[in-house]
């Protein structure tokens, strides 16, 4: 130990100088109306205040047209709630001459083609946003992204008659004696395979969410740092293990967001799959059954709606979409709080 | 000239943690002042603190007083005029990778609509040559990128932009921790030339470059002002048994 006043100091520490070492610079002061004229400026809390107000208020107005949407589904399925209750969306039976409605192989036909579509889909997303990040030659980068992107513009019409004229033909001669071949002991496969039916809806819905998925996975993964991967590389890990532990660990939420927004453009899509589900309100384990959505069969029956109860039914089905979206995506977005809890690694 | 710096009973909290107690401090101007400490002592929060900049974050909180020459920075003023008056340059240097040499510069400035351009253009030649940078890049000051430039020399044009507008306080937060010898040197004598005309506050890990530029030195650890003294006193007789451990690297 040293006493005080005897401190061993580092040699280094007090080079004292009282001269610069460099090339002398010349300190020039601004010109003094520079500081004159910034004082003058306003302290910004009125254009702050005023341009926080104009945002709150567009946040706000989101709430107010999820309300505005609600109230008037409410509103105009009254009869049908007051005729059938909480039954409505437990029962199977949809009759129109009878006047007997309910809406569960709707809510079946939704969920099923859609989940089955974000199981098709994911997969086959990340992989192209993977190889053309990681893997694909500068050259062929940009025809890709721009034709993944391309594929986000099709009107769903288009593919909903692509699906007929191409997908179908193939789902019934091709792929489906394949999947009874080899997996219909599972039971998903069996019975008459026609071409529509719940797994053409799914493929359909698969291809045309796709793209979502692909781009925003992407552009997530594209937002992980460099120096993350090169962490991994400099340990020794291979490309797929360096993709594994930095791109997709650090990406993890993004890319669930990018699966969330995916999964509701396939709950909502409505023209696509009515031409090709077959449109049959039926719940059946094969998938090859024809079913229905509760967007398909808005769209083909609400013209020509007869009666008060038939419309009031349809409307409220309309009420079941609208519950069956929020309820999924808040089940979604529960895994991934479950997931990253705890953990305050942040996706971007 | 530069303004001095009081600051009196100073708090700051990050979230639960209180990350800065009680500062007493007084900080003259024209003068350069280095600030030492362990890392996490609360020196990055404390010179935060001076420009308003600690509270942007939302779980960040700081009370207590600070005056920049005459004024109480969190009672009299609102933050966006404090910061006018007080330039900031940050340990990575983040000069703006869309705009040009000359606009980064000028971006303090057109911010706030001065459009005069004969003045501007003088603005950013002077600030540049305060900046030690003019010569590498009066080329090119409108045609390369801000983030073009070399690291040493972004740091110099993050000290250019923020000279631009004629602060009255310069706080430099490790300024030189990212870069090398030759640029840190280059940096070091800016600071020793730019302290006749500003009060510069400068954190740093570097004990040299505290003894080199600065004539007043603060030493921090866990979020307490442990000494305040003259920069040679700090380094030869300091009064606190915990200084002179951290500087003769017994610990820290």
């Amino acid at each position: 130990m040293n006493e005080p006043g005897s401190i061993q100091l580092p040699q280094t520490i007090l080079p004292e100088r009282s001269e610069a070492t460099g090339p002398v610079v010349e300190v020039i002061k601004p010109p003094s109306i520079i500081r004159s004229f910034l004082q003058s400026k306003s302290s910004g809390k009125f254009a702050d205040g005023a341009f926080q107000g104009m945002m709150v208020v567009c946040a706000m107005s989101i709430f107010f047209i999820v309300l505005l949407i609600l109230s008037v589904l409410v509103l105009n399925s009254k009869l049908s709630m007051h005729t059938f209750g909480w039954k409505f969306f437990t029962s199977s039976a949809w009759d129109p001459n009878v006047g007997d409605f309910g809406a569960l192989p709707f809510i079946w036909g939704t969920v099923v083609s859609s989940l089955l579509a974000v199981c098709l889909a994911v997969p086959l997303a990340l992989c192209v946003s993977i190889f053309l990040l990681e893997i694909c030659p500068q050259w062929l980068r940009g025809p890709i992204a721009f034709l993944t992107e391309m594929l986000a513009a099709i009107p769903s019409v288009i593919y909903g008659l692509w699906a007929i004229f191409v997908l179908v033909p193939i789902m019934r001669d091709n792929v489906g004696p394949l999947l009874q071949k080899y997996l219909g002991w599972t039971g998903f496969f069996g019975g008459p395979n026609f071409g529509v039916g719940m797994l053409t809806a799914a493929v359909i819905l698969a291809i045309m969410i796709f793209p979502v998925i692909s781009s925003i996975s992407r552009d997530v993964m594209k937002a992980v740092p460099i120096h993350q991967r090169e962490a991994a590389l400099a340990l020794g890990a291979t490309r797929w293990e360096m993709i594994r532990m930095s791109v997709l660990r650090n990406a993890r939420i993004g890319i669930v967001g990018s699966v969330i927004l995916g999964l509701g453009r396939a709950l909502g899509e409505t023209m696509a799959v009515t031409m090709v589900i077959g449109n049959h309100p039926d719940i059946s384990k094969s998938l090859f059954a024809p079913a229905t959505t509760l967007a398909s069969v808005i769209a083909n029956e609400f013209s020509e709606a007869t009666g008060d109860l038939y419309v009031s039914a349809l409307i409220e089905i309309g009420l079941a979409l609208f519950i069956v979206t929020i309820v999924v995506n808040a089940i979604a977005r529960l895994l991934v709080w479950a997931v990253t809890r705890g953990n305050s690694a942040r996706a971007v | 000239m530069g303004a001095d710096i009081r600051v009196e009973n100073l708090n700051a909290w990050y979230g639960q943690t209180h990350t800065l107690k009680d500062i007493n401090l007084h900080i003259p101007a024209n003068h350069a002042t280095a600030l030492i400490g362990p890392s996490g002592c609360g020196k990055s929060t404390f010179v935060r603190c001076l420009n308003r900049m600690h509270e942007t974050n939302p779980i960040a909180r700081a009370e207590g007083t600070v005056r920049i020459g005459d004024i109480d920075i969190y009672k009299d003023a609102a933050p966006v005029e404090i910061r006018r008056r007080i330039g900031m340059v940050f340990q990575r240097p983040n000069p703006f990778p869309t705009m040009s040499i000359y606009d980064n510069v000028a971006s303090g400035l057109k911010l706030n609509g001065f459009r005069n351009k004969r003045v501007l253009d003088e603005v950013v030649e002077r600030s540049l040559k305060s900046a030690a940078l003019w010569d590498e890049v009066k080329d090119d000051l409108k045609k390369k990128s801000g983030a073009s430039i070399s690291g040493g020399q972004q740091q110099r044009l993050c000290i250019a932009r923020a000279l631009a507008v004629d602060p009255e306080v310069l706080l430099m937060d490790e300024p030189a921790s990212a870069l090398d010898p030759v640029s840190t040197a280059k940096i070091e004598d800016l600071i020793f030339q730019l302290k006749s005309q500003y009060t510069i506050v400068i954190v740093t890990h570097n004990m040299q470059q505290a003894a080199r530029v600065a004539e007043h030195t603060g030493f921090f650890l866990t979020g307490t002002l442990v000494e305040f003294d003259k920069t040679h006193k700090i380094f030869t007789n300091p009064s606190d048994k915990r200084t002179e451990d951290y500087i003769t690297g017994r610990f820290g």
